[in-house]
């Protein structure tokens, strides 16, 4: 038997660097949105603090919404608010992925079904904004 | 006059005298319609014979000839010079797959995790032949039509960080060629594939990424695949806890 066809070659195991994610746009993007959901998490762990405040009177709250209006928790609240935008957007890109919609018979294009999404998002937040703002 | 030139960085493994791959750099003529595998037949004719890669149809139909063209999964015959000159092209084999020789992978934890998936139609009776072919509407075909265009390339396994991270991972083409079996009307085998396809190391290791369906030189989009699989495997548990005693 020849030696050189026989023995099992010797494979090459490349390894996956830490860096990985730096290294195309898309993965950088995907761990975006992975870490969205630590600034919404922190976020709602504030607004659980709030609603507790709230409970124990109108000092306690007045004087959390105080220490809410220094300038880094202002900051926090905006990155907070970019995170839950582009979650929620890569959230409404996924629906069409998901869920086949179909009218007679026929396949709705994905663009439009994550463009009714995005389009009823963006009436509702529109009516709690004006809700919140009247109110 | 001076003929126009491209380099292509090529990776090369040499297993017997390599530890590691490492890049080798050919300067080759540019014809405006060569391909990149175009390219690598050039050096494998002219300038180095040693040169190991696969190919076979040049026709994208095969699936052979995938390979990360400047850090992306292309079929190399598909992936014209022009789309890169004048700059150098990196050719390398595909990423996360142990490497054989130069620009040759190991396919075998694929076809092994593609065989588990049982893509092929299951019956849990088969009718005699004497009663005809099972027969199938334009509509029941257009359910999963997209998914069967896989022609295995892999390209979708060396786009996928899950999969690199986890080589455990059943992997995007597996499970849109599992999900094709059981969308087909004339399948009866999705409770043989589930335990597979919806294990740990299926679906739910999938954390959409979605460049599988990016790279798909099929369009066959077996992110869109995945996420609906799990929608139905989410829905049996539900059906499961809610009616315990009706047909799961």
């Amino acid at each position: 038997m020849n030696a050189s066809t026989s023995a099992t070659p010797k494979l090459y195991h490349p390894k996956m660097p830490a860096t990985w994610w730096l290294k195309h746009p898309a993965y950088f993007l995907f761990m975006m949105r992975e870490l969205s959901s630590v600034f919404i998490a922190l976020f709602l762990v504030v607004f659980l603090i709030q609603i507790y405040q709230l409970t124990r009177g109108p000092e306690a709250y007045a004087a959390v919404m105080r220490r809410l209006g220094s300038p880094g928790w202002i900051s926090f609240h905006v990155v907070a608010l970019l995170f839950a935008l582009y979650h929620s957007l890569t959230w409404f890109t996924l629906t069409s992925k998901v869920q086949v919609v179909r009218v007679r018979g026929k396949e709705v294009p994905p663009s439009l079904v994550t463009g009714a999404n995005i389009g009823v998002w963006l009436v509702l937040s529109l009516v709690i904004l004006v809700v919140f703002l009247v109110a | 006059m001076n003929e126009p030139t491209v380099t292509l960085q090529v990776t090369r493994y040499r297993p017997e005298q390599d530890s590691a791959p490492s890049p080798q750099a050919f300067t080759i003529p540019y014809r405006q319609d060569w391909v990149v595998l175009d390219a690598l037949n050039y050096i494998k004719d002219q300038l180095d014979g040693t040169l190991t890669f696969r190919w076979s149809c040049r026709m994208g139909v095969c699936g052979s000839c995938g390979m990360m063209v400047n850090g992306v999964p292309k079929l190399t015959c598909a992936a014209f010079l022009r789309d890169y000159y004048p700059h150098a092209i990196r050719v390398e084999p595909l990423a996360n797959f142990p490497i054989m020789r130069d620009l040759v992978i190991d396919m075998s934890d694929f076809l092994h995790k593609l065989r588990s998936v049982k893509p092929w139609i299951i019956r849990e009776t088969e009718k005699p032949v004497s009663e005809g072919e099972y027969l199938q509407t334009p509509e029941e075909l257009d359910a999963y039509k997209q998914f069967s265009m896989c022609i295995n390339c892999m390209l979708c396994y060396a786009a996928c960080p899950v999969y690199g991270l986890e080589p455990t991972f059943l992997g995007p083409a597996a499970i849109a060629l599992g999900y094709r079996y059981n969308l087909d009307s004339r399948d009866e085998g999705r409770k043989e594939r589930q335990p597979i396809i919806a294990s740990h190391a299926g679906i739910w290791e999938c954390t959409f990424v979605g460049e599988c369906s990016v790279v798909c030189p099929k369009s066959v989009d077996p992110a869109a695949a995945i996420q609906r699989s799990k929608v139905t495997t989410a829905m049996d548990w539900f059906k499961s806890v809610l009616l315990p005693w009706g047909e799961r």
